[in-house]
């Protein structure tokens, strides 16, 4: 005969009690394991949410980083280089640039191998008299986008004037009836009218671009150009500033001036930065909502869970003690056949440490399953994911030690049985 | 054996003093069974569980074997009671969950013995409960209860059996196989106190007593 076959066999005989004690705990450790398990498939949830929330703003801003490169290339040059040396004050005033630089320089930014800026385009660019008209003109020489030599060839965003043909701007062609074909004589030499523009409203309008060795022949500058127009490239660093560019760009070609050319631009920039803010703003508003629900399910989590816990606790005291209550005849001859009352007390805490063990086992099982059944619909959290062994332990060890907490005083009661008042009033 | 000199004991009840026991003295040598007769509530149970080492006197000494049981702790008295003592009493008081053999057993929870399951099976037989040593007391009859009661008192071999009107709930035959267990068991050198109501079990006893009003008297 040992302790715990006694145990055993009592736990047989009186089965509602046992039972009741088990389910007791079982709730207890339930509710416990529940609410936890709902927390962390919350919290699951959310970093679901919250990555599948991020990955499809990235998304967004990767499409419009790509609408952003092509509103960018749509809208042409974007960089001026400037020769050393120039006056930007001049520059402004006159709307070009009055020095000159080597056309090679050109050559020698495509040669290298500067990434910041695409698209070169060689240009010179002067405010002139057309004799022939009698009248000003801005004339502007260009031989087309100059190829990188480290890059693939891109589509390039303004087609050459071929030699003996002119562009000529609106006010050009309106006011001298000129039209595609038509040959104008310029500074004694004689052009084909290959394209006559729309009106744009600026100097533009009283342009005519030529090929660049005709323009320089004919301005008595051969081998110069006055600026060189490129784009920013967008897609190395969505952040790149023209500080940057200015920095690459003088490394190879030191004394120019570079100049970002379009306050449009810096808008642009502007509109994408907001919607990457917002895109946060959003992330956040949405962790800021998901947390305050969670705040809302721990705080009833907090008033709940140590409510069933307080509750079960009493109840298995209570349920302890009514079993103290009917085996005091027991306890009574046991005392008498010779049991000192640690035994009778372990007796009862060993009773009540198993009762524990397999209220706080069922319990968290139970607990588990009402957990992930009540977890968010959308959730795809897998349920795996869900079990905590941490959470686990510690139920499986502070059941079975709050059982036996809860049933200590009962258990002492009954170690502490005086024998003869049982034995006297059988 | 049992020594018991001068033993006082009362109780308060509803405010009045109930003296139970007022100076009794007795002496139960090895190998003798000796009786106590009363009449119901005249102390018998009292000075019994006070023999017994189960209920402190008020005053007067008890000796079990030379030594004083209320002289030791409560943990050291179970011990020796364990030892020393076997109790029998009219309500049997087995356990109700536990069969005959586990009933038998149960005084090894308090001292165990490497043969106890030999002795159980030992007893079971002589006690005529074999056919009966996996049925629970519900399943039993009266008196193989009490023969289940008196094989669980002998399982650790004490040197004094108190036996608390063992034959009140038994008929004449079953009462008369208990009330010779315990002649045997005297017999055999060691000593019995039973205490009861009735002459006829008192008859079975080489000394006799008759407790009242707190005394005893010799009869």
């Amino acid at each position: 005969m040992t302790v715990l076959r006694l145990i055993g066999k009592e736990i047989v005989h009186r089965k509602l009690n046992f039972a009741l004690g088990v389910l007791s705990v079982f709730i207890a450790t339930g509710c416990l394991v529940a609410a936890f398990t709902l927390l962390r498939a919350h919290d699951l949830h959310t970093e679901e949410l919250l990555r599948k929330k991020e990955a499809e703003s990235e998304a967004r801003l990767l499409a419009m980083e790509d609408d952003y490169r092509k509103i960018m290339k749509a809208m042409g040059f974007n960089i001026l280089i400037l020769p050393e040396g120039q006056n930007l004050s001049d520059f402004w005033a006159e709307g070009y640039a009055t020095k000159t630089m080597p056309e090679e320089y050109v050559t020698k930014l495509a040669d290298s191998r500067i990434i910041v800026i695409r698209h070169l385009l060689p240009i010179l660019e002067q405010k002139t008299d057309w004799p022939e008209q009698r009248r000003k003109i801005v004339l502007v020489g260009t031989r087309g986008e100059v190829p990188f030599m480290h890059r693939d060839p891109k589509s390039p965003l303004l087609v050459a004037v071929p030699p003996g043909s002119a562009v000529l701007g609106y006010e050009l062609w309106k006011a001298l009836d000129l039209d595609v074909g038509d040959t104008i004589a310029l500074m004694g030499k004689s052009f084909t009218v290959s394209k006559c523009h729309g009106e744009r409203g600026s100097v533009d309008d009283i342009t005519i671009w030529t090929d660049l060795a005709e323009a320089q022949a004919l301005l008595d500058m051969a081998g110069k150009i006055n600026v060189i127009q490129a784009l920013k490239c967008s897609c190395s660093s969505t952040d790149m500033s023209v500080a940057t560019v200015r920095e690459a760009v003088t490394r190879i070609l030191p004394g120019t001036h570079v100049r970002q050319m379009s306050n449009i631009v810096i808008g642009r920039q502007k509109a994408r930065d907001r919607a990457r803010i917002e895109r946060e703003q959003a992330l956040a508003a949405e962790a800021a909502a998901r947390a305050r629900l969670r705040e809302t399910r721990e705080a009833f989590a907090a008033a709940l869970v140590p409510l069933v816990l307080v509750t079960c606790a009493v109840w298995v005291g209570l349920l302890a003690f009514a079993n103290v209550r009917e085996r005091r005849a027991e306890i009574g001859i046991l005392r008498a056949i010779g049991l000192r009352s640690r035994q009778i007390f372990s007796i009862f805490i060993a009773k009540a440490l198993f009762i524990g063990m397999l209220g706080a086992c069922l319990g968290y099982g139970g607990g588990f399953i009402v957990g992930a059944a009540g977890r968010e619909v959308d959730a795809s959290t897998q349920v795996s994911a869900l079990f905590s062994p941490g959470l686990a332990i510690v139920v499986l060890l502070s059941a079975p030690l709050l059982s036996a907490i809860a049933s200590w005083a009962p258990a002492m009661m009954a170690g502490r049985q005086d024998p003869a008042v049982v034995l006297r009033e059988e | 054996m049992l020594v018991i000199q001068n033993l006082t004991k009362s109780y308060r009840r509803s405010g009045n003093t109930v003296e139970a026991l007022a100076g009794v003295s007795l002496e139960v040598s090895a190998g003798e069974f000796a009786a106590v007769q009363g009449a119901s509530g005249s102390g018998k149970t009292t000075l019994l569980l006070a023999a017994g080492g189960l209920l402190a006197p008020d005053g007067g000494t008890v000796e079990i074997d030379g030594r004083n049981p209320y002289a030791l702790d409560p943990d050291r008295r179970a011990v020796f009671r364990a030892e020393k003592v076997g109790f029998v009493f009219q309500q049997f008081h087995l356990i109700p969950y536990l069969s005959v053999s586990d009933n038998v057993l149960a005084p090894a929870l308090a001292r165990p013995s490497s043969n106890a399951q030999e002795k159980v099976r030992e007893l079971v037989e002589r006690f005529g409960l074999a056919n009966r040593a996996e049925h629970l007391p519900g399943e039993l009859s009266v008196g193989e209860r009490q023969r289940a009661a008196l094989a669980r008192a002998l399982l650790n071999e004490p040197d004094l059996i108190l036996a608390d009107e063992p034959t009140g709930n038994l008929d004449e035959d079953n009462a008369r196989i208990v009330l010779q267990s315990l002649v045997d068991f005297a017999q055999s050198g060691r000593a019995v106190l039973l205490v009861t109501h009735d002459a006829n079990a008192a008859g079975f006893a080489q000394k006799r007593w008759r407790l009242g009003n707190g005394r005893l008297s010799e009869t």
